[in-house]
């Protein structure tokens, strides 16, 4: 058993084209134009083919593939019974559950198109986040070494904080010119909230000690804020990145669900008016795959800026 | 001539959690001359670490003054470098860039940045200028806090037990570098011990203080001729003589044993 872990994922393969080739499909579904799935599997079975042999001569690939094999192989098995059970015997109610050769096939035929909306989604994010971001770690220094700051901003942001800013949709799309400057005014707000308060509250809890350290060495204010209170506060603030990330994903569907013109929330919203549910999901694995992509990057760039922290604290 | 130093009926007193108040320092007057090394002994916390943070001007006192060369010590500054008690090293930097610190904070880095490494390599940290502090072991850290302090060329240096941590033999390796760099800058000394032998080997005056609340208890005149001889006779019935006030004195001593 042990021998054949790192053909796991390959024997799940042979079994899901087996099956896909092997059974008959049920005449409920509208077919689409290529046998996507099978394409997939074959891709699939000839990748981790490769990876399996390879795991005999590299400790790496055996140590990688070795991880995560029964993870694959179940995921495998996973899609292989969504297609039993939607194109083999069609169990499920065909219009909301579409075969999985259909999602596919619109993601590699709406592929422009679904470019296009994912290009100005991540437009509308990236400007929101963006100032959202230096919105958040300006207000967290502010109020975390300012007394003046923190009597006047703190409750503000304890009152505005909490209400998710979806809910100033009806007062904000009235308020800017724009549907995009309004929908990245209230992505920058959900990625303002938790920046802030988890960079003034990082602030709060640096050790007096290092403050006193540099003082003694000669630093003055602006240096002991900016190397002093920002290093150390530096793994709040990512703790802050990482939920206003998530808060501005969310931020971003509603808006688009609500008023944008454009963009892959919309396309799902409309794709589901029109009952077209293949898109429907082939948008929302994109998104998935979109989303996790950035929370991956982010928790890169946070590994690369706090390799201090390894063995210090543990995440 | 830079560097002296004069405590003037300081006395301080701290609120503690269950609002009492304990009187740390309790009138101390004292004069450190420019260039001398001077230790402070006594029990455990009987305020030495706080006398250290006032004349490091971390602190106010509550009574009486402090000066520097003539002018009254109001807040930190480089001029009057302190190694903590804990190493306190910034995490987030390597020891390179925690010992080069103060050359950046103050902008004289650029034309300073040769010092860096050679208090690293005069610590015995030369292997490890690129490691973060969680890496070091407690007495690689001390050594790193120490050349960190160094490296700022300060008038006065006060230590905080800065060689508790080392082992018997980088410990006297240490003392002989303290000794050497201290004869080459004409630095002034202020360090806290609990080492008796080290107070003698090192200073100039070792300052014995009394339990809590802190009073100078005795000054006693080092007057061996370095370097000195840990075997010496008169280094031995000096010892005697100080380990016998530490003993002796106070009331609260005994009772301690038992706390
Ligand atoms: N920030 C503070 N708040 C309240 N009490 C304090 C504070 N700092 C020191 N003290 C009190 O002052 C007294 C002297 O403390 P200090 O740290 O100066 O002692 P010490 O002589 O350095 O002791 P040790 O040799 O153990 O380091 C102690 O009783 C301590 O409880
Ligand atoms: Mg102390």
């Amino acid at each position: 058993m042990k021998k054949l872990n790192a053909w796991l994922p390959v024997l799940s393969a042979i079994l899901a084209i087996l099956v896909d080739y092997g059974v008959g499909n049920i005449d409920k579904h509208m077919p689409a134009k290529h046998p996507y799935f099978m394409y997939l599997l074959v891709v699939l079975l000839g990748a981790f083919t490769i990876i399996a042999l390879l795991s005999y001569f590299n400790p790496k690939a055996k140590e990688w593939i070795e991880d995560r094999s029964l993870f694959i192989a179940a995921t495998i098995l996973f899609l292989n019974v969504i297609n039993i059970v939607t194109k083999k015997l069609g169990l499920l109610p065909v219009i909301f559950f579409p075969t999985l050769d259909k999602i596919i096939s619109i993601i590699v035929e709406d592929r422009d198109f679904l470019a296009l909306c994912l290009g100005s989604s991540g437009k509308l994010l990236f400007t929101g986040y963006f100032f959202g971001a230096i919105a958040g770690f300006a207000t967290g220094i502010a109020v975390g070494f300012s007394n003046s700051a923190n009597y006047w901003i703190s409750p503000l942001i304890r009152i505005l904080g909490p209400i998710p800013a979806t809910a100033w949709i009806p007062l904000v799309l009235i308020s800017f010119p724009t549907t995009f400057t309004a929908s990245a005014f209230l992505i920058a707000l959900s990625v303002w909230f938790p920046t802030t308060v988890m960079t003034s509250s990082g602030i709060f809890n640096v050790r007096n000690a290092y403050f006193e350290v540099s003082s003694t060495l000669g630093a003055g204010k602006y240096y002991q804020i900016f190397m002093v209170g920002v290093p150390a506060a530096m793994p709040h603030m990512f703790i802050g990145l990482f939920n206003g990330t998530c808060a501005s994903f969310i931020t971003l569907m509603t808006a688009e669900m609500l008023g944008v013109k454009n963009g892959i929330g919309w396309y799902i919203n409309w794709q589901k008016e029109m009952m077209a549910y293949a898109n429907v999901y082939a948008g929302l694995i994109i998104i998935a795959v979109t989303f996790s992509i950035l929370i991956t990057l982010l928790f890169k760039v946070r590994d690369n800026v706090l390799v201090w922290q390894k063995g210090v604290i543990k995440w | 001539m830079v560097g002296e130093i004069k405590v003037e009926g300081v006395v301080k007193r701290f609120q503690q959690q269950n609002a009492e108040e304990v009187i740390a320092l309790s009138g101390i007057d004292l004069r450190i001359e420019t260039g001398e090394f001077v230790s402070l002994i006594g029990p455990s916390g009987c305020g030495k670490s706080t006398l250290l943070r006032l004349i490091a001007g971390l602190n106010g006192a509550d009574e009486g003054k402090l000066y520097i060369d003539e002018e009254e010590i109001k807040k930190p500054s480089y001029e009057r470098g302190l190694v903590f008690q804990d190493p306190m090293l910034f995490p987030w930097l390597s020891v390179y860039d925690n010992v080069a610190f103060g050359l950046k904070a103050r902008n004289i880095y650029k034309a300073n940045h040769m010092e860096v490494q050679k208090f690293i390599d005069l610590v015995g940290l030369s292997d490890f200028s690129r490691s973060y502090p969680h890496q070091l072991s407690g007495g690689m850290a001390q050594r790193a806090s120490l050349a960190r302090a160094l490296v700022n060329h300060p008038k006065v240096l006060l230590l905080d037990e800065p060689l508790g941590a080392l082992d018997a033999f980088t410990r006297m390796n240490m003392q002989d570098e303290l000794i050497r760099i201290w004869k080459e800058r004409g630095t002034t000394m202020i360090m806290v011990t609990h080492d008796v032998d080290e107070a003698i080997y090192l200073s100039d005056r070792v300052i014995v203080m009394t339990p809590r609340p802190a009073k100078i208890e005795r000054c006693i005149e080092v007057q061996l001729a370095r370097p000195r001889a840990r075997n010496n006779p008169e280094f031995l019935s000096l010892r005697s003589k100080i380990l016998e006030i530490l003993h002796f004195t106070g009331t609260v001593a005994e009772p301690n044993y038992y706390l």
